[in-house]
């Protein structure tokens, strides 16, 4: 952590800042899919609180990251510039933040909707802060495997606050979740890593090398896809998500293959300091793998809103 | 070196700032709870022993 003194006035968009409004969208669209396929009847009002609550977990989990990271973030340069290590927010006024944010979220989330929802939100909450912050992260090169479970979550918390259940098609798009995070990160690693080495964060591309962690990139899509076209068989996804999924996840293997057969990862300096896209050559599979991992998954989750709010019938029922 | 009046004017900006964006906060969250109550208990709220 740095030092505990600020030096310059903390404006309330820092304390936005400090939620990670980037990484809660990406919460938020995952939980409303997992809210609307639930397909239970639930007042939109309540609806709208259910995401509201996931948001706010997952921005307490982001506030309560940053107070403990601060040190790390300091030495990043994607991360330098956030509030705490910039000087702008006391580490202890993000810690409270994301204390009482937590507290909120969890205890709305059960009073207005179910302790089922609330106890995953809970359960999130802290296997993101204390489980992957404060042990896997600085302990494991396993460190997002295990740890993105906190970010595979929200579809099933969304889920239960619908319907009060968790039933296997909601843990099926957790599995989704699981399986795409590490080909998603450590494509973003292979060309980070000197960051990541500097602030001694042990990534897979820092411990295991670059054309372990390219191999383990291909392992891990191999196994994404056929999840990824599971739900098309589970009742959940119609014929439109399974073309998404299908076609897209052609493009994923794809790109998977290129990045095992490029050298990404093995030059220092692959990345320009402008921007997380900006890449040298020998890097570029991997940044197109990164890049397109996220268009992936928010095809697949609008695939099934979009089925839906369209009432395409998932393909089970059309047996 | 900077004029102590107009950093301390910044902070004070700042804090007036930080100061509503807890305000409506606080009152969205009241405002929040009073409509789950209602929703939630809506008629049934005269309907119980007494």
């Amino acid at each position: 952590m740095t030092s505990e003194t600020a030096r310059l006035p903390a404006l309330w968009s820092d304390y936005v800042q400090l939620l990670k409004p980037r990484v809660m969208s990406l919460v938020v669209f995952t939980a409303v899919t997992g809210l609307v396929c639930a397909g239970a009847p639930i007042h939109p009002f309540l609806a709208a609180i259910a995401v509201l609550c996931i948001a706010v977990g997952a921005g307490a989990s982001g506030a309560l990251n940053m107070w403990y990271d601060a040190d790390i973030d300091a030495k990043m340069r994607r991360t330098r510039g956030r509030p705490v290590p910039a000087g702008k927010i006391q580490a202890s006024d993000a810690l409270t933040l994301g204390v009482t944010l937590s507290l909120f979220s969890v205890m709305l989330m059960g009073m207005a909707l179910n302790w089922l929802a609330a106890g995953l939100l809970a359960f999130t909450i802290i296997f993101y802060a204390v489980v992957y912050t404060m042990w896997l992260k600085r302990f494991t090169a396993q460190n997002i495997v295990i740890g993105g479970l906190a970010g595979a979550l929200p579809p099933v918390i969304g889920w239960a606050a619908a319907s009060g259940t968790a039933p296997a098609n909601a843990w099926l798009l957790v599995a989704i979740i699981f399986l795409w995070t590490p080909p998603h990160f450590w494509a973003l690693s292979l060309y980070t890593s000197e960051d990541y080495a500097k602030a001694g964060v042990p990534m897979m591309p820092v411990v295991k090398g670059a054309a372990s962690t390219r191999r383990q990139i291909f392992g891990y899509s191999l196994a994404l896809i056929p999840v990824c076209l599971a739900p098309a068989f589970t009742g959940l996804g119609g014929v439109i998500y399974l073309l998404v999924a299908a076609i897209g996840g052609a493009v994923f293997l794809l790109l998977a293959w290129r990045v095992l057969r490029s050298r990404a990862g093995e030059i220092p300096g692959e990345r320009n300091d402008d921007g997380l896209y900006n890449v040298r050559t020998t890097s570029r599979d991997a940044r197109n793998l990164f890049a397109f991992s996220i268009l992936y998954l928010t095809l697949l989750f609008a695939a099934l809103l979009a089925e839906r709010a369209m009432g395409v019938s998932p393909l089970e029922l059309l047996r | 070196m900077s004029d102590p009046n107009s950093e301390s004017e910044a902070f004070a900006r700042a804090r007036r700032g930080r100061n509503i964006a807890i305000a409506l906060g606080l009152v969205a969250f009241v405002l929040i709870v009073f409509a789950v109550t209602v929703l939630k208990l809506g008629a049934s709220v005269v309907d119980r022993p007494l």
